[in-house]
């Protein structure tokens, strides 16, 4: 009955790319391909956001999928807004990294990234609106199904109080605890990368400014004249290369570091709503307890069950979420690492094209006769 | 730091060189002042040795400035600026707070007092006078009274006088040498470019500067994430990451500091330069030699006049003033011919030592930008294996 044990193959979580993106109006639409884990016939379907949020959707609402409270799910980046009716600042606010880069490359990338992870995933991979997502001619989006049922983190008064409520494993408290904490430290620190991002932007641009001003000392009166110009003119290339440099080394913070920041945080606030439904349901369960303790002998049997039904729930949701919270620190740590080589590797390789291109101008100005 | 290192920023002629430095001198119990050692390297005979040092300060260059403008911008000769006392730049954007006694503005006030000096006797007519020969070698020096009209700007107040004054007169010259008249046109285009020239440069230096506290900020971010990070290699990862970044930001210093000092101050310098106005005291010259003239005419219908009157006493003496106005004629022309001709020489070297001038800052700044890429290469080489190693 509705359950996950179908022949249908899962997609591939490696095969899956972003390639194409369009733009009409206020709607982008994304080009996906992928491929079976069985075949190596590649399927490519056209979807937009409202797809996206209608997939999540439909994992958050999975009816008997045990335990289902307890998983991470993988974050979905928040909804585009075309540039037509926002400013940079703003798109900065919203989506931080995302909002750079040209044409939604990397927000295209963070949208590919989901995905993967989502088709990776031991429960969710199983989900029929995965592989519906992935071949289903239509739009999947456009019939709405039922919206996720969770508790999530919000600002009301009692939420909070949940949000501190004492744990009974010293293993769960642990991760709450050091979630809390070590999510506010990235916050932190992305912050301020993408602040270090976009002065190296200004820098580009007064660069720019720079080296076009040099083109305009430009004056052939006398042969001193002449030769100032081209020194000018010279400058002028340097400059250029300067502002090359500048836009080649941001565009590598945002497409490895920044990207790698962004999803560390939006992951880690995944976490913590799992451990948060996690808690809501301890609360529940003591509350169970208590009141099948004072119930009165007519109803007894039935808080009894009540209780029973919530401890059953309760025992399920911590067994998977220690899974899920295990296998999180394994892949996070996983995905850190690459990001971070890559960057490295990016910067690297930036800076001796750079160091070759500055010394090929140097060497030129030394034989310049003056 | 890359370019605080003495090497002069202004080439100087083999005969003489320059270099300054700063140090500060306690007096008698009451505020203590900075003095500046200058010292000279020369193998002219015009001077008692070959090298030597004085101290100096920032009061006698505004009035060795004073001298030298006083004797040679009137006719013509392109008189390096006096040093400014403020530090602000021309576009009065704040590059930091001006502290008097921060080592940023010493070093600031040192290099433009250098750079003075090294222009000055770069000069070859100047490099003869009197007044500069004391200033380099004498011990003593007699102190320079009232300082406040003769700063940069209070000069540049004076000069700006004599230029309203002169436009009030609305001299139309006859320009009968179109080369005045288009270099006067070039220099007041420079003037604008370099004046863009700065403000874009200036731009770049507190874009700079901002990078730099951004960095650092970020750096101690990610020394915090080290801390608390359970994982051993990500941790550790994250702590070296926090050092390159904090290496890096003091490349941005010091690439902050060769953008100000190779360019921003080399524009400045040369926007000060242009605007010391010789043109128009040849324009001011050639007033009075027209002036003369106009007076001459009077003087000979005044004379033509008393040929009837039967005056002898005052015929006489008109005769006499029309000697005297034909000699201030003669004077007048030839002031104008030498003017012109002292102008035409200066503008000459101006435009050959402006290109060495910026070829030497280029080359440096190219110096400056290869050092920090390789140093980036090897903070990157460093931390790869660090990255790689998390497992």
């Amino acid at each position: 009955k509705g359950s996950n044990e179908e022949s249908a193959p899962s997609v591939s979580a490696n095969s899956i790319k972003i390639t194409d993106i369009t733009q009409d109006g206020e709607t982008l639409t994304f080009a996906i391909t992928s491929q079976k884990s069985s075949s190596s016939a590649g399927v490519c379907v056209f979807r937009t956001y409202e797809d996206f949020d209608w997939l999540q959707q439909s994992l958050l609402s999975q009816e008997d999928v045990p335990g289902l409270l307890g998983v991470i799910f993988p974050p979905l980046p928040g909804k585009p807004l075309p540039s037509t009716s926002f400013t940079q600042a703003k798109a900065l606010k919203q989506f931080g990294f995302l909002a750079l880069g040209d044409e939604w490359k990397i927000y295209c990338k963070a949208l590919e990234l989901y995905l993967q992870q989502v088709a990776a995933h031991t429960t969710l991979s199983k989900s029929k609106a995965l592989s519906s997502f992935f071949s289903s001619t239509e739009s999947p989006g456009k019939h709405r199904g039922k919206k996720g049922i969770f508790k999530r983190l919000s600002h009301v008064m009692e939420e909070m109080r949940k949000e501190g409520h004492k744990d009974v494993d010293k293993f769960f408290q642990s991760e709450r605890d050091s979630c809390t904490h070590l999510s506010v430290l990235f916050k932190v620190s992305t912050e301020k990368f993408l602040d270090t991002v976009l002065t190296k932007q200004k820098l580009a641009v007064a660069c720019g400014h720079f080296s076009t001003s040099l083109h305009l000392v430009c004056n052939h009166d006398n042969p001193a004249a002449v030769t100032f110009s081209k020194i000018c003119l010279k400058l002028s290339d340097i400059i250029e290369a300067v502002k090359v440099n500048f836009e080649k080394v941001s565009d590598n913070d945002v497409s490895s570091m920044g990207l790698a920041l962004d999803l560390e945080s939006r992951y880690q606030e995944a976490k913590k709503e799992m451990l948060f439904r996690r808690t809501c349901k301890l609360v529940e369960l003591e509350a169970a307890n208590r009141n099948s303790e004072r119930a009165k002998p007519n109803k007894k049997a039935i808080m009894e069950g009540v209780q029973k039904a919530t401890q059953k729930e309760f025992n399920l949701i911590s067994s998977v979420a220690k899974k899920e919270i295990e296998q999180y620190h394994r892949a996070r740590v996983s995905v850190l690492r690459d990001f971070l080589v890559s960057w490295c590797e990016k910067q690297l390789s930036t800076a001796q094209e750079t160091s070759a291109l500055f010394s090929q101008h140097l060497e030129a100005c030394r034989g310049f006769v003056v | 730091m890359l370019i605080k290192n003495c090497e002069p920023l202004v080439r100087a002629h083999i005969e003489a060189q320059v270099s300054l430095s700063a140090q500060t001198i306690a007096c008698d119990g009451m505020n203590a002042y900075m003095a500046y050692k200058v010292t000279t390297k020369t193998s002219l005979n015009l001077f008692n040795r070959n090298e030597f040092t004085v101290k100096r300060r920032f009061s006698d260059f505004l009035g060795l400035h004073s001298k030298l403008a006083s004797k040679y911008l009137h006719i013509g000769y392109i008189v390096p600026p006096a040093p400014e006392k403020s530090i602000v730049g021309m576009t009065k954007v704040k590059v930091g707070k001006e502290d008097l006694s921060s080592a940023e503005f010493v070093e600031k006030r040192r290099s433009a007092l250098e750079r003075y000096l090294m222009r000055t006797v770069n000069h070859p007519a100047l490099l003869k006078d009197p007044d500069v020969i004391q200033f380099l070698e004498s011990t003593e020096l007699p102190r320079a009274v009232s300082t406040q009209a003769l700063s940069g700007a209070g000069i540049l107040r004076m000069v700006n006088k004599a230029a309203e004054a002169v436009n009030k007169m609305t001299i139309k010259m006859n320009e009968s040498d179109a080369w005045f008249e288009e270099k006067q046109q070039q220099f007041e285009n420079l003037d604008v470019q370099l004046r863009k020239l700065h403000a874009s440069v200036e731009s770049l230096v507190c874009h700079r500067k901002e990078l730099s506290v951004n960095t650092a900020s970020f750096a101690k971010s990610a020394a915090m994430l080290g801390n608390s990070e359970d994982h051993t290699a990500l941790s550790r990862a994250l702590s070296q990451l926090a050092e390159v970044e904090e290496k890096i930001d003091q490349l941005h210093q010091e690439q902050a500091y060769a953008d100000f000092y190779l360019f921003s101050e080399l524009l400045g310098d040369y926007v000060r330069l242009i605007t010391a106005g010789v043109f128009d005291h040849r324009m001011k010259t050639w007033s009075k030699w027209q002036d003369a003239q106009v007076m001459l005419q009077r003087k000979r219908e005044a004379e033509a006049k008393l040929q009837y009157a039967n005056k002898p006493d005052k015929l006489q003496q008109a005769k006499e003033e029309i000697k005297e106005w034909e000699a201030k004629v003669q004077q007048g022309e030839r002031d104008f011919e030498q003017i012109s001709k002292n102008i035409r020489r200066e503008v000459g070297r101006f435009e050959k030592q402006r290109v060495k001038d910026f070829k030497v800052v280029i080359i440096k700044y190219l110096e400056s930008l290869v050092h920090t890429q390789q140093q980036l290469i090897k903070y990157w080489e460093a931390f790869l294996p660090e990255a790689k190693a998390i497992a």
